[in-house]
């Protein structure tokens, strides 16, 4: 039996890597993912939890020390947030490389300069292509969830890859809502000890981090590619048993009120909760629209996202993250991409918004949707348009 | 010698590259011979060498070996052509002399 207990998305992470029996925990506080490591360390000095803390000097000795902890076989778990993910970003790269299942909460946060600690997923945007299975959480159930489901997919022998968790700074992971913890006995029903075939042992010597030089690197990155693209199987497998162990399914592509909607908003994150709210609103005046929330972001799940959006008009991404000078928000852009071929395809309009903490409201979404129909009937001047800005924002062309 | 690396490179695909570019077996490093890096190679005088071994102790890729009648002698498989062993002769029996194009 799972009990309901009021927890911030910091402390369901914390209390699924707690589960999960995590051996090592290497991390640096910085906000908004404090709560994180302040909580294990707790749990780690009161005996909750027999693990290995090791306070580090940076984010990247960080997830360095987590390489380390990895490499000899040990359950490993780690957070950060904003300018920690960016200081550790060459170590991001390594872990992924080196195929260590390590498991890294981010509480996404904006990116200096102006020094902001507030959330949007400028952070996440920048480790897009380091290799890691990355997913995104609307809601504390799921950062509890997803942590968990995050090891065993991670330390699958088929699979061997580093997991980023991502929520949302302070929109979740200080906000407390009802989570359901499950016991004991589940949690290991689902998660087996991690068993890693490789791990350094002085009676067995093996090499790791081996250079590369260019007549062996292509191959290794193509290995790489071809491993990150196959995880989807083990990652639908992992969900699978997932749901029927604890009775809560996930999918790559979640599609809310879709069912013969002509206008799709697509979001990614604790903003999909906001956005489904104005979605019924639109549908209880008669609307045709419905929502698409991105849960797993890396590998891309492209034959769910077709298939999600095939028969709508127009698809409505909403980003909270800019790429200066690029073609869109970064969501948008992979959308556009993943879209480009199909023969029936709904028209993409791309906004940007939510940066550093600046909240999106039921009604700024009612915007979105409004905008989206109008810009995909007439088109715009722009490439994408930034939602909830003073003054209206021009200039942005091809 | 089973491990995957000890092909050469270039005989392997992506498909036998082990997870994480792991090397499973430990003294390989001779698999790959690193003789072609060097643009000078160590000639030696035997007239002027007392065997003294002070190159064997300094090649920092232990590519000179013990040769016959006690002279040591560089292994041009793996010299990269530092000139260390020149540098330390006591009695100047190595030099460095240019590798000629083939």
């Amino acid at each position: 039996m799972s009990k309901r207990v009021g927890l911030e998305a910091s402390h369901a992470a914390a209390e699924a890597a707690r589960m999960a029996d995590v051996d090592v925990i290497a991390a640096y506080p910085i906000t908004p993912q404090t709560h994180i490591p302040e909580r294990l360390a707790e749990m780690v000095a009161d005996g909750e939890l027999e693990a290995a803390y090791i306070p580090v000097e940076s984010e990247h000795s960080a997830l360095s020390a987590c390489l380390g902890s990895a490499a000899v076989g040990a359950r490993t778990f780690t957070a950060t947030a904003g300018q920690g993910l960016e200081l550790m970003h060459e170590v991001v790269y390594v872990a992924s490389s080196m195929r260590y299942p390590i498991v890294m909460t981010v509480c996404n946060r904006a990116l200096s300069a102006p020094l902001s600690v507030w959330g949007d997923h400028s952070d996440a945007m920048a480790v897009r292509d380091t290799g890691w299975i990355q997913v995104f959480c609307q809601n504390n159930q799921e950062a509890f969830d997803l942590t968990l489901w995050a090891f065993r997919v991670g330390e699958d022998p088929r699979v061997l890859l580093p997991v980023m968790v991502h929520f949302d700074g302070f929109s979740l992971s200080h906000v407390t809502e009802p989570v359901f913890l499950p016991e004991q006995e589940e949690v290991n029903k689902f998660l087996p000890r991690f068993q890693y075939p490789f791990a350094l042992d002085p009676d067995k010597p093996m090499t790791h981090g081996a250079f590369g030089p260019p007549d062996i690197y292509s191959e290794t990155k193509a290995a790489q590619e071809v491993a990150l693209r196959k995880s989807k199987e083990v990652i639908l497998q992992g969900w699978r048993e997932f749901g029927d162990v604890f009775g809560r399914y996930y999918e790559p592509v979640e599609s809310y009120g879709t069912e013969g909607a002509r206008l799709l908003l697509l979001t990614m994150g604790s903003f999909s909760e906001t956005a489904k709210a104005a979605v019924d609103t639109r549908k209880s005046k008669g609307e045709s629209v419905g929502l698409i929330n991105l849960r797993l972001w890396r590998p891309f799940p492209f034959s769910e996202l077709r298939r999600a959006v095939k028969d709508a008009e127009t698809l409505v991404v909403f980003d909270r993250c800019i790429s200066f000078g690029g073609p869109g928000g970064p969501v948008c852009s992979e959308v556009r991409s993943a879209l480009y071929n199909e023969k029936k395809r709904p028209v993409v309009v791309s906004f940007v918004g939510g940066l550093g903490g600046r909240d999106v409201s039921v009604k700024d979404f009612e915007y979105v949707i409004e905008r989206g129909r109008e810009v995909a009937q007439t088109g715009s001047k722009e490439l994408f348009e930034m939602v909830g800005v003073r003054g209206q924002v021009t200039g942005i062309r091809g | 010698m089973t491990d995957k690396r000890l092909k050469a490179g270039s005989d392997l695909t992506w498909r036998d590259i082990e997870v994480g570019n792991i090397v499973t077996e430990a003294g390989n490093a001779c698999a790959r011979k690193t003789g072609d890096w060097r643009t000078e190679r160590p000639m030696l005088d035997k007239e002027k060498c007392t065997k003294c071994a002070l190159c064997w102790l300094y090649c920092p890729d232990a590519a000179i070996k013990p040769a016959e009648e006690g002279y040591y002698v560089a292994d041009l498989d793996y010299c990269k052509g530092c000139g260390i062993c020149a540098n330390i002769c006591p009695v100047g029996a190595i030099t460095m002399t240019e590798e000629e194009e083939k």
